[in-house]
């Protein structure tokens, strides 16, 4: 296997064993999750080499992965920005957010990914932080009551290295420590 | 703040999390080891006498949701805690379980015991990275003590809790969609019956409760039902969590007696609307519920009051609108978020939540038909009751409401061309071939 191979293989034979015995093909999602966290997305190897840990078909594997928005099958950013643009967060603002998101990672129109790579930019759907919008998720570390200006520095941040602290919690380093987390493996991102 | 009673959100205090010790000291688990003491058909009883209902939604009894648990199946119990909140306007589970997490564990391993289940499954929504760290960070505490394992308080009896992460999808909080997640596959609603208390996850009985329900169940135990019923109205025991949005001046997660009115959300705990403007529609629940209005600042907030005017509680979530918000442009955007979520299972579903869309546009944009609004009026019809679970059921509410409440705005937007609270809009007749695009 190319990409669960050594320690990778060993956790990933962990994730698989927390589920009860023959129930192993709940362990999908943390086993792409794993993937994702190798490669910063989830390749077709990662899928092929799912499959086999389960003795499933590859395609089994990319009809749950497609199904996820979380689960990225396309080239991703270091850092994944998400702006909730739903209702409770769209009433505060956050469409100009989004828009001073796009300006600021230097995204070309229509596009998802910034030029130097750096940046994933997408409007989310309601992320559950209502009460204090608009919000902004860098990596899913929540950033609560966003402006325009504000956004345009975390993103600045992001562009010279740094990773900004969020409101609540410590923040992962990128979007592939993001997926480790999501993975189950460290409780702790920071 | 209202001086009124809390229960869930008693101890919240500063930002941080609260500790095991301090749940503790705080009197948390008086109610585990009371059930402990207590054979678990009589935890079953006193959460039924309680009259504790599901908080998700639905608003099911409790109660009667673990008696239907079959216990000659010879197959494990599982308990699933739906942590997938992602209804529009929802965000209270996540700060009970941010500043709080063992009191919903303490529910939990109570509901485990009852329906004598050994494997408590989490799942969390996927986008809540932090909060679903504060919960793995107190399972291990909660292990560490012995309050999860092997040996719950030497009692002998095993519960184990298993964190399983979400991948970001609104249909997985649907209880079925949920258990085809937590398999292994993609997350779309299987038919009931069979309901999952009989056969739910891996096909073996399976009680799934809310965040917010099971947060109740530590106060039920620890104080009894007489006490649970003291607070709420007689049909909707206890309080309610509402998460209040949008345009009001303080935000926030408020607890509140089930039956308390509209207006002291809004006023007192909300400060009113934003910048003193008037209010123009709420929702009571969350995106997937009817939007009431101005004329509804007395309807006590429980599940029968708010079904008596039309709409239904849900999950607490209220969004405000002002006078300034284009309804319109509100059934648009959360029609987009139908049209992104629905899994595709159903065409009514998959295909009638895209057309509103583009039928909801153009009027918004300036462009819309005159029969366009019978049109909307007909595609609701089409979606609602026509799909396999509610999401479908949900996504008509911001149509069929506002148009039900602002149906005149919507004609002017047709007939002006544009937005008569905005202004926004080309204001003139479309070119040929632009309408129909």
């Amino acid at each position: 296997m190319a990409v669960f191979e050594g320690a990778t293989l060993a956790e990933a034979r962990a994730i698989v064993a927390r589920y009860p015995a023959g129930r192993e093909r709940s362990s999908v999602m943390p086993l792409l999750y794993l993937g994702q966290s190798i490669e910063g997305r989830v390749t077709r190897e990662a899928l092929r080499e799912v499959a086999e840990l389960l003795g499933l078909t590859t395609a089994e594997i990319e009809s749950v992965a497609s199904f996820y928005t979380m689960i990225r099958l396309r080239p991703t950013g270091t850092h994944v920005v998400t702006v909730c643009t739903n209702l409770a967060c769209a009433l505060r603002g956050a469409k100009d957010v989004y828009e001073a998101a796009h300006r600021a990672s230097d995204i070309p129109h229509g596009a998802e990914l910034s030029e130097d790579g750096v940046i994933s930019l997408h409007e989310e759907e309601c992320m559950g932080a209502c009460e204090r919008a608009p919000v902004v998720a860098i990596d899913f570390a929540y950033h609560d009551e966003i402006s325009p200006a504000r956004v345009t520095e975390l993103i600045q941040a992001l562009r010279r290295g740094e990773v900004p602290a969020p409101s609540r919690g410590t923040a992962p380093r990128d979007f592939r420590h993001a997926s480790r987390v999501l993975a189950g493996l460290e409780g702790d991102p920071a | 703040m209202t001086g009124l009673p809390r229960v869930i959100t008693r101890h919240w205090g500063d930002e941080s999390v609260i500790p095991l010790d301090g749940y503790v000291a705080a009197g948390g688990h008086r109610g585990l080891r009371k059930a402990l003491e207590m054979a678990p058909d009589d935890v079953i009883a006193l959460v039924k006498a309680a009259g504790l209902r599901g908080r998700g939604g639905a608003g099911f009894p409790t109660g009667m949701k673990w008696s239907f648990v079959p216990q000659d199946t010879g197959k494990p119990t599982y308990v699933v805690v739906n942590f997938d909140e992602s209804e529009p306007g929802t965000a209270n589970n996540r700060e009970l379980v941010e500043r709080e997490p063992h009191q919903l564990l303490e529910g939990a391993v109570i509901t485990a015991l009852a329906v004598r289940c050994e494997t408590v499954f989490v799942y969390c929504r996927g986008e809540f990275l932090w909060p679903g760290t504060v919960l793995a960070r107190a399972i291990a505490e909660a292990y560490g003590a012995g309050y999860l394992g092997a040996d719950v308080l030497g009692s002998g009896r095993r519960v184990d809790v298993v964190m399983h992460r979400g991948a970001g999808s609104y249909i997985c909080g649907e209880e079925t969609a949920l258990l085809s997640s937590l398999e292994g596959f993609r997350g779309q609603p299987r038919l009931r019956p069979p309901f999952p208390a009989v056969e739910g996850l891996y096909s073996a009985p399976t009680v799934i409760n809310n965040v917010e329900t099971l947060c109740n169940v530590p106060h039920i135990l620890s104080e009894g039902a007489e006490a649970f019923r003291a607070t709420g109205t007689e049909k909707s025991p206890g309080t309610k969590m509402f998460t209040l949005s949008g345009k009001v001046e303080r935000p926030g997660n408020y607890e509140l007696p089930m039956g308390t009115p509209f207006r002291v959300l809004l006023e007192e705990c909300g400060g009113g609307v934003l910048g003193g403007k008037g209010l123009k529609a709420w929702t009571p629940g969350g995106s997937s519920t009817p939007m009431l209005t101005a004329e509804h600042m007395n309807v006590g907030l429980d599940f029968e009051s708010i079904a008596e005017v039309g709409s239904m509680l849900g999950t607490g979530a209220v969004m405000v609108l002002d006078e300034t918000d284009c309804v319109v442009e509100v059934a648009r955007r959360l029609t987009e978020f139908y049209a992104h979520e629905s899994c595709g299972k159903c065409t009514p579903c998959r295909e009638g939540t895209w057309w509103a869309t583009r039928v909801l546009g153009r009027i918004e944009e300036g462009y819309g038909r005159e029969e366009d609004i019978p049109l909307m009026g007909e595609m609701g019809r089409n979606i609602l009751f026509r799909s396999f679970c509610a999401l479908a059921d949900g996504a008509v509410s911001p149509i069929s409401s506002t148009l039900k409440h602002f149906q005149a705005e919507y004609e002017a937007h047709v007939r002006e061309g544009r937005c008569p609270v905005t202004g926004v809009g080309p204001g003139k007749a479309p070119l040929e071939g632009v309408a129909s695009s």
